[in-house]
C-alpha cells in the first residue's frame, strides 16, 4: 500500500536512514527512504498489527454473543452469518426461564455464584488482612518459612488436593453444600492474597500508628482508624483475585456438588447442559453469555488495579 | 527489631476494659504473641485446606484406599510402592504423560512469543489503539475458562462449527486435503484435540504474558534503546541485546508461571474431550480424575498419580522460589 510513496520519495533522500528503517518490514532491497516516510510506513504497519490482534482477540466472544441471539435454523445453517439476520431473545428467555436446562432458572445459579464470591471475598480479605499485617509489621521466627511456604502453597495444583478434599469434607457433611465451597475458595485465595496485601501493609507510615499510640488509641483503634484506610486500595486489589478464584472455580464446584442441582454455581450449571448430549448452541452461548458478562465488566472497572496488583503479585513477589 | 506491640506497651492502660482481658494482652506483649495469633486463622486455613490434603493424599497412595476403605467395610492397607508400580507399568500413564509434557511445551512457547510481541506491539502503538488492543485482551483474560471451552468446543464443533466450515472452503494446498467439513476435532485424536486445547489456552493466557512485558518495558529507560539504534541496532538485536537481559527476571517467573499453570491444565481439557469421554485424550490431571472418580474409585492409585504430579512440579516451583528470592521478594 506504501511501496510507491516508498519509490517516490527514495530516490531524493541518500543516507541518514539508519535510525528510521529499523522497524519497518524488511520486504525487497529498496531504495533508501526518507525517515519520515519509514515513520508513516512502521506507524501503518504497528497499527495494522494491533488491530488484526485485537480483531482475532474480540472474534471469539462476538461469535459467542452472535450465537446467542440466533434462531436456531440460523445457527445450524449451512452458510453462518457473521450477525443474526433474525436476531431473537428466544435463546435467553429459555436460560431465564429454566426450559433450556431442566434444572432451573439462570438466577437461581446466578444466587449461588454470587454468595459463594461474596462470602469468599470477605472471609479471604479478613483472614489476609491479619495475616499481612504480621508479615508486614513484625519480625518473627518463622516469619521466611511461612512467606516461602505461601509461595509453594500456591504451586499445588488443584487436582492433587481433590481426592482428600472430597473425602474430607464428605465426613464433614460439608459436599453438595455451597458453605464447604467457600472454605476451600478462600483458603485457595489466601497465599496470593497475603502476598499481594504485604506489601500494601508495608507502605503504611509508622509515624501514623505511633503518633495515634501516643494519642491513646489502642491497638484496635489504630487499626480500623489508621491501617485500614490506608490499606484499602490493597484490599480492592486481593477481592478482585478472589473473586476471580470464586467465580471462575470448576473443579471443586465439580467434584462437590455432584447431583445437587440446586446447589450449582454458574460454571457448573453452564457445562450441565452443555454435557447432556445433542448441545443446544443457542441457550448454551446465551448462557455462557450471561455468566461471562458479569466478570468482564468487573474486569473492565477495575482494569488498571488489575494489572498492577496481578504484576506486582507475579512479578515483584 | 522495634515492633508494634514493644512501643505499645509505652502507650498508657488506656481501658480498664476488665482483668481478663488486661492479663491476656499482657500475656501477648511478654512473649511478643502478636504476630502468631495473626497468623493463625491463614495458617489453619492453609493447614487444613491445603497442606493437610497433601499429606492424606501422599499417605493414599502408599495403601490400597478404595471404595470399601473409605466406607470403613475395609481396612486400609499398607501396599508399599505397589501403586507406583501399577501406575508404571499402565501404558494409559504414559501417554498421558507425554500428552502433558508436549502440551505444555507447545502452549507456554506459543503463549510467550504472542504475549511478548503483543508486549512489545503495545508499546510502540500509539495510545489509542494501545488502549484498544489492550482492552480487547483483557476480555480474552477475563473470560471464566468454562465460557471459554464450551466456545471453543462451539467453534470447532463438526456440526455447524465456524472453523470446519472456514477451513472446508480453503484452497487444498494450504489446509491439507483432510475432508474439513464435518472434521471432529475433539474426539479424533489427541493431536487434533490438543490443537483446540493450545489455542484456547493461549487466546486465554498471552494478555497476562502480554501486560507483564508491557509494565516491565515501561522501566526500559529510552535512553538505552535510542543508543543501541545509533550503534546501528536493528529491532531484533535490540530487543536480545536491550530489552530482554533487562527484562529477564520477568521472563524467568513468566517462564514458571506458564510452565505451572500448562502443565496442571483440567478445566479446559475436561470440557473439550467431552467430560472424561476420551480416554486416548487424557493427560495427567484427567488420567488422576478419572481414577478417583469413575466407578470403582481408586484413591491410592489416584494418589500416586497426584503424589507424582505434584513432584514434577514441586521442582518447578523451586525454581519459581528462588526467582522470587532472588529478586528480594522476602524482604
Amino acid at each position: 500500500m506504501t511501496s510507491t510513496g516508498m519509490t517516490s520519495t527514495g530516490m531524493t533522500s541518500t543516507g541518514m536512514t539508519s535510525t528510521g528503517t529499523t522497524g519497518a518490514p524488511r520486504a525487497l532491497p529498496r531504495p533508501r527512504i526518507s525517515p519520515k516516510t519509514a515513520r508513516k510506513t512502521r506507524t501503518t504497519f504497528l497499527n495494522a498489527s494491533g488491530l488484526l490482534v485485537a480483531l482475532l482477540t474480540l472474534f471469539p466472544i462476538f461469535w459467542m454473543i452472535s450465537t446467542a441471539f440466533k434462531p436456531s435454523q440460523e445457527i445450524y445453517s449451512l452458510t453462518p452469518h457473521l450477525l443474526p439476520a433474525h436476531p431473537t431473545l428466544g435463546n435467553f428467555s429459555q436460560v431465564m426461564s429454566g426450559q433450556a436446562s431442566g434444572i432451573g432458572s439462570f438466577w437461581l445459579f446466578f444466587r449461588n455464584s454470587l454468595a459463594v464470591t461474596l462470602a469468599t471475598v470477605v472471609l479471604a480479605s479478613l483472614v489476609s488482612l491479619l495475616a499481612s499485617v504480621a508479615v508486614a509489621r513484625f519480625r518473627f521466627r518463622f516469619r521466611a518459612s511461612y512467606l516461602i511456604m505461601l509461595l509453594i502453597v500456591q504451586m499445588i495444583p488443584g487436582q492433587a488436593l481433590i481426592i482428600a478434599l472430597f473425602l474430607d469434607f464428605d465426613r464433614l457433611g460439608l459436599l453438595q453444600n455451597l458453605g464447604g465451597l467457600v472454605l476451600v475458595y478462600a483458603a485457595q485465595a489466601l497465599p496470593v492474597s497475603i502476598w499481594m496485601l504485604r506489601n500494601f501493609v508495608a507502605t503504611v507510615p509508622r509515624e501514623l500508628e505511633e503518633a495515634a499510640a501516643i494519642d491513646g488509641a489502642g491497638p484496635m483503634r489504630i487499626f480500623w482508624r489508621i491501617m485500614f484506610p490506608l490499606v484499602a486500595p490493597g484490599l480492592v486489589a486481593t477481592s478482585i483475585f478472589s473473586f476471580i478464584t470464586a467465580y471462575n472455580e470448576f473443579i471443586v464446584a465439580l467434584t462437590f456438588l455432584g447431583q445437587a442441582h440446586s446447589d450449582y454455581t454458574l460454571p457448573i450449571y453452564v457445562t450441565y447442559f452443555f454435557g447432556r448430549g445433542g448441545a443446544e448452541w443457542g441457550p448454551i452461548m446465551a448462557a455462557s453469555t450471561l455468566y461471562t458478562i458479569p466478570v468482564v465488566l468487573f474486569f473492565l472497572l477495575v482494569q488498571r488495579r488489575m494489572a498492577s496488583g496481578l504484576v506486582a503479585g507475579a512479578v515483584k513477589g | 527489631m522495634v515492633d508494634t506491640a514493644q512501643r505499645q506497651r509505652r502507650a498508657p492502660a488506656a481501658r480498664p476494659a476488665g482483668h481478663r482481658r488486661a492479663r491476656v494482652s499482657v500475656l501477648v506483649r511478654r512473649y511478643r504473641l502478636a504476630p502468631y495469633l495473626l497468623l493463625l486463622p491463614s495458617v489453619a486455613a492453609i493447614g487444613l485446606v491445603l497442606l493437610w490434603p497433601v499429606v492424606q493424599v501422599a499417605l493414599y497412595s502408599f495403601q490400597n484406599y478404595g471404595l470399601p476403605q473409605t466406607t470403613g467395610a475395609a481396612p486400609a492397607q499398607w501396599i508399599g510402592l505397589g501403586n507406583f508400580r501399577a501406575t508404571f507399568a499402565d501404558p494409559e500413564f504414559w501417554l498421558s504423560l507425554r500428552i502433558t509434557v508436549l502440551f505444555a511445551l507447545a502452549a507456554v512457547t506459543i503463549t510467550l512469543v504472542t504475549g511478548t510481541l503483543v508486549g512489545l506491539l503495545l508499546n510502540a502503538l500509539g495510545r489509542v489503539m494501545s488502549v484498544f488492543v489492550s482492552t480487547a485482551a483483557l476480555l480474552a483474560w477475563a473470560t471464566p475458562p468454562v465460557s471459554a471451552s464450551v466456545l471453543f468446543y462451539w467453534l470447532f464443533n463438526p456440526d455447524g462449527g465456524l472453523v470446519d466450515w472456514a477451513l472446508a472452503r480453503m484452497p487444498h494446498w494450504l489446509v491439507g486435503s483432510t475432508d474439513w467439513a464435518g472434521f471432529n476435532w475433539t474426539t479424533t485424536g489427541a493431536l487434533p484435540a490438543y490443537t483446540v486445547a493450545t489455542l484456547l489456552v493461549v487466546w486465554q493466557s498471552f494478555p497476562f504474558i502480554a501486560v507483564t512485558v508491557l509494565a516491565g518495558l515501561k522501566t526500559v529507560p529510552a535512553e538505552l534503546h535510542e543508543a543501541a539504534r545509533v550503534d546501528g541496532a536493528g529491532a531484533w538485536q535490540g530487543f536480545w541485546k536491550v530489552t530482554y537481559p533487562l527484562l529477564k527476571p520477568i521472563f524467568l517467573v513468566l517462564l514458571l508461571l506458564s510452565v505451572i499453570w500448562d502443565f496442571n491444565v483440567f478445566t479446559q481439557t475436561y470440557l473439550l474431550t467431552g467430560n472424561l469421554g476420551n480416554r486416548d485424550e487424557y493427560n495427567l490431571s484427567l488420567y488422576l480424575y478419572d481414577k478417583a472418580f469413575t466407578f470403582p474409585p481408586s484413591y491410592g492409585l489416584s494418589g500416586a498419580l497426584a503424589l507424582i504430579l505434584t513432584i514434577i512440579l514441586l521442582v518447578v516451583t523451586v525454581g519459581y522460589v528462588r526467582a522470587s528470592v532472588r529478586q528480594g521478594a522476602l524482604s
